[in-house]
């Protein structure tokens, strides 16, 4: 088969991210003549916003001889990580600020990773898959040493960008693996390979492995928790939300389309869910330090997915078809991702100069000394906890049910005994915010509150979390009919 | 017609309007703040008055129902409805509320608005709980009502308030997320949330688990509501989260908050899962016997005056399970009666002790003596309450136990007798710590200037021994209204029973009395 040179027709399917690029190639032009933070800001707030409107634009279809395919499937995911870095972005404007960074770098390689992010959720191929993870991971590696003064900063990068090496290492030898057992790297070329094919068996589990470290699934979580707590925290928010969800799109289109073993991927994901929960949530118990805290939270969370994925890999065998349980995954990784990033954003404006107010007992008593920040960051925590009236709830009750209409009784009961885990270190949280005083005086940057730009990240998300959370419809009903399976073939 | 048609939504929503106009009032307004927060519960109470309209005599099922669609995937709707048992709790709620407010108008001191609003949206979320009849919306407002009152406790509580407060979260939330899976168990058996649907298919035999599923279910929601009751041995959240928290919480919790629990068991346990209920209940009302007793015995001990009420109410709440899982006619209005009557005499004692907190902020009773010298009045309505916790004829606690041993007694006379011990011991508790507190010489000089009570508090107390008497006189004014839907319970599950006979089925007079009183009542429904 000869490939079709590519056209224009191509050069649609790829808008969001050729979008993204350009504005984050015009922003490192751009920066030796316009030192106004301000303006950058300004400038990489249309270029993220102009990658995300033009997903409405471009058109359906595949493009590049079938290497990607633009469908409501991904465009879910150009929304969702175009909207995440805007917001982030948005938040970043004070931070820069206070940390005296210099901003048009730091935003470029904002739009760098998110075009990376847009490229992993419409790949169909494993080749580009790797294009668009490394795209984002490279620039995550940048972005979480961009506080170069700060050990920790550093630190972080350098054990993100060893263990990310790692990673890619065995997606790759995965894909090679892949590629010999069935002589293509097509996704959708996977279910004619022979389905017991130990071989593909062994390199989908490699890629597994490497996207598992990407998503921080146990046991290949360890990095988060350091990588998170040393990044900048806009990063730390891009972290928990963007590529997490771009990498869970590229699991979704693989272990959708792969018919080879559904029970062992069963097995796999159910064993990877049942790590994963426990791992973030017993971890985020004895956590002092709320970024961390955070971080292991989003473990938890990750794992709160796998269930679903579980589910996706039984209800494969189901009449019902796997419906369900992709939306739940959809609508999941959107409550979860927003709530983050408010969540992030409160946490990087509360840490000061220099990130120091970061311990719980720096937040001591914020419910008097800030009350607007004190009850957004509580309904976030909310929302982590799933309970009603926030996206949490019913991102929650949608694992749930799919979990439980694929009769995975006792992983819905594990899943349900983490809740309860998950439930003691966010309220100890919000009791730590409104029932304990805070010992000595406050410190002198606290009062002024919440940046402006802080402050519109944080209503932004905090109604978005309230209108998922009273009327998921909605969004659910766009969610419900996506169905990467179907679209790949 | 418009707003007559929403009674039961304004119900809910009316004190969340409340809440959001206490928002805009400037913090330092305490008079203001408090005031409005008043006069929204009054209102509120006096038009859930006009339930009483909606509720017919002897007749079953949802009155004043509401129905919408509210998400489609899955199908969740939002449907209200009373009937006659949720019927008297949801007044007994917008009863309490004033009160709490009365009595929090000197003991809380800081962060008034935020009391208000969080005593307020509480309210949303009980009277919420009581009204749904879909069991998703039920779940809503069950989770909804937690932080409140975590931030209740949390706050304004006393020493060790955070400790209880946390407490509290966990527990009811290890519960209720056991029940939210059994809830969404149900939905994909049963495609629906709405609970008269379901009724209706376990009913015409439509739903036909098999045993083992029904009762993991039945234990995955009786989980839920046996903590928050609660039933021995799942009691130990309550102790620390009644005596940490201030008066209000204390009213509120005590009066209604546990009766989520029964009445959950009422409204869920039995009807949806009739054979395991059956199954499950020998085992059910021995733990609610060794509440019982295990209640009163702590409580006989308890240096803590705040601490003895908080374990007669396991002790109470005790009878009320066992009239429950005792499945006849008579004992099943007994526990609905003692709900009531619990909720009222506890919610009293805890005002009472409040009020002694208030002057003195102590809770120890070797702290006292001697209180009837200087508060005469005080000590009179005291003894009262207590007489009507331990359940004196003529008064609301004596009708909710006599009819529930009665109704054991017909079945299980067993049970009933080991039941009835309770009733001796809550004499002894009650009488032995109101000998020491209010008897004899005045043993301590701080307590010999204590102001009586004020009239505020007059009001708040004469309101309630009010009630308390009419209750205990008066009392087929409440079991007319709830008697019809008692009896739609019982022979729900008992024709279940009929026809798969595992669990020794009870031919006794009070049984078949039930069941030929509800037939009448569904043919005429």
């Amino acid at each position: 088969m000869i490939p079709n040179p590519p056209g224009w027709i191509d050069v649609h399917r790829v808008l969001p991210e050729l979008c993204w690029c350009a504005f984050g190639v015009f922003l490192m032009l751009l920066q030796p003549f316009l030192k106004n933070r301000q303006g950058l800001t300004f400038i990489a707030l249309i270029g993220a916003a102009a990658g995300t409107l033009a997903t409405s634009v471009a058109a359906y279809g595949p493009g590049f001889n079938g290497l990607v395919q633009f469908d409501t499937f991904s465009m879910f995911f150009h929304w969702l990580v175009g909207l995440i870095s805007f917001l982030v972005i948005l938040s970043s404007d004070s931070y820069l600020e206070r940390e005296g960074l210099e901003p048009a770098e730091f935003y470029a390689l904002i739009l760098f990773a998110t075009a990376g992010m847009g490229v992993l959720a419409s790949a169909q191929e494993l080749l580009t898959a790797f294009i668009g993870l490394e795209m984002s991971s490279i620039s995550s590696y940048v972005l979480a040493g961009y506080r170069r003064d700060s050990i920790k900063s550093s630190e972080s990068a350098v054990k993100y960008f060893l263990l990310g090496s790692f990673a890619t290492a065995f997606f790759l030898y995965g894909i090679a693996l892949v590629y010999g057992a069935t002589g293509s790297t097509y996704l959708a070329k996977f279910a004619d390979a022979a389905p017991s094919s130990n071989l593909l068996r062994l390199g989908l589990t490699l890629i597994l492995i490497g996207l598992g470290f990407k998503v921080a699934a146990a046991p290949f979580q360890i990095w988060t928790p350091d990588v998170y707590e040393g990044a900048p925290t806009p990063v730390t928010a891009l972290f928990s939300a963007g590529p997490k969800a771009a990498t869970f799109a590229l699991l979704l289109r693989i272990f959708g389309t792969s018919e080879a073993a559904t029970d062992f991927w069963f097995w796999a994901f159910w064993i990877l869910a049942v790590l994963t929960m426990f791992a973030g949530n017993l971890g985020a118990l004895v956590q002092q330090n709320v970024k961390r805290l955070l971080a292991y939270s989003s473990i938890a969370h990750a794992g709160y997915i796998l269930v679903a994925f579980a589910a996706v890999t039984t209800m494969k065998m189901s009449p019902d078809g796997p419906v369900p349980a992709y939306g739940a995954v959809l609508f999941y990784l959107a409550s979860y991702s927003l709530v983050s990033v408010g969540a992030f954003t409160i946490v990087s404006e509360l840490g000061g100069r220099g990130e120091r107010h970061l311990t719980q007992e720096d937040y001591a008593g914020l419910g008097t000394r800030q009350p607007f920040a004190a009850a957004m960051l509580s309904l976030f925590l909310l929302s982590l906890l799933g309970l009603p009236i926030t996206a949490g709830f019913f991102g929650k009750l949608y694992i749930f049910n799919a979990a439980i209409k694929s009769k995975l009784t006792w992983l819905a009961i594990l899943m349900a005994i983490n809740s309860v885990i998950g439930a003691y270190y966010y309220f100890r949280l919000i009791v730590v915010m409104y029932m304990h005083e805070y010992k000595g005086t406050p410190p002198a940057d606290d009062s002024q509150g919440l940046t402006p730009t802080a402050a519109m990240v944080v209503t932004v998300t905090a109604l978005i979390t309230v209108y998922l959370g009273l009327l998921p419809n909605h969004v659910l009903g766009l969610l419900i009919s996506q169905n990467p399976m179907a679209s790949s073939r | 017609m418009a707003l007559s048609g929403h009674l039961l939504s304004l119900l809910i929503f009316f004190p969340a309007l409340g809440a959001v106009a206490l928002l805009f009032l400037r913090k330092d307004d305490e008079l203001w703040i408090r005031w409005l927060t008043f006069a929204v519960s009054v209102v509120e109470f006096l038009a859930s008055l006009a339930l009483l309209g909606k509720v017919s005599i002897g007749a079953a099922g949802y009155s004043a129902e509401e129905f919408w669609h509210w998400i489609n995937s899955p199908a969740i709707n939002y449907h209200l409805g009373v009937d006659g048992i949720s019927l008297f709790l949801v007044i007994l709620t917008t009863f309490l509320t004033p009160i709490c407010v009365l009595a929090s108008w000197h003991g809380v001191h800081h962060r008034i608005k935020e009391f208000h609003v969080m005593l307020l949206l509480l309210e949303v979320g009980v009277v919420g709980v009581f009204l749904s009849l879909d069991m998703f919306l039920f779940f809503l407002f069950w989770e909804v009502m937690l932080i409140p009152m975590a931030f209740l406790i949390g706050i304004w509580g006393h020493d060790r308030r955070i400790y209880a407060a946390v407490k509290f979260v966990i527990y009811t939330m290890a519960g209720s997320i056991l029940m939210l899976v059994g809830i969404i168990w149900l939905y994909n058996t049963t495609g629906t949330f709405d609970l008269p649907a379901i009724q209706k298919m376990v009913q015409t035999g439509f739903l036909v688990l098999s045993p083992r599923t029904e009762m993991i279910l039945f234990l995955a929601f009786f989980f839920a509501f046996a903590i928050k009751v609660p039933l021995f041995p799942l009691h130990t959240w309550l102790p620390d989260a009644h005596v940490e928290a201030p008066t209000a919480g204390s009213i509120i919790l005590a009066g209604v908050l546990l009766k989520m629990g029964t009445y959950g068991m009422i409204r869920f346990c039995l009807p949806l899962f009739p054979d395991a209920s059956h199954r499950a209940a020998p085992y059910v009302a021995a733990l609610a016997i060794i509440g019982i007793i295990y209640g009163a015995l702590v409580a006989l001990v308890q240096p803590n005056l705040k601490k003895l009420v908080a374990y007669s109410s396991v002790s109470h709440l005790g009878f009320v399970v066992l009239g429950i899982f005792a499945f006849t006619n008579i004992s099943l209005q007994g526990a609905v009666y003692q709900m009531l009557a619990h909720g009222i005499s506890t919610g009293a004692l805890f005002l009472l002790v409040g009020m002694i907190y208030d002057r003195r902020h102590t809770f120890e009773i070797s702290e006292y003596g001697g209180l009837s010298t200087p508060m005469p009045q005080y000590a009179a309505f005291f003894l009262f309450v207590a007489l009507s916790s331990m359940g004196l004829p003529m008064l609301n606690g004596f009708v909710g136990e006599y009819l529930i041993l009665l109704g054991t007694y017909v079945v299980h006379w067993k049970w009933a007798v080991w039941a009835a011990t309770g009733v001796i011991l809550s004499a002894c508790y009650l009488l032995w710590a109101y000998q020491r507190v209010f008897y004899g010489e005045v043993t301590h000089e701080k307590n010999r200037e204590l102001q009586d009570i004020s009239p505020r508090e007059k009001w708040m107390l004469v309101a309630l021994s009010g009630v308390i008497l009419w209750m205990g006189i008066g009392s087929p004014f409440f079991t007319r209204r709830f008697a019809a839907s008692c009896a739609t319970v019982l022979q729900e599950m008992n024709r279940n029973v009929m026809h798969e006979v595992s669990a020794p089925v009870t031919p006794a007079p009070a049984t078949t009395g039930a069941s030929e009183n509800s037939t009448e009542r569904v043919a005429s429904r």
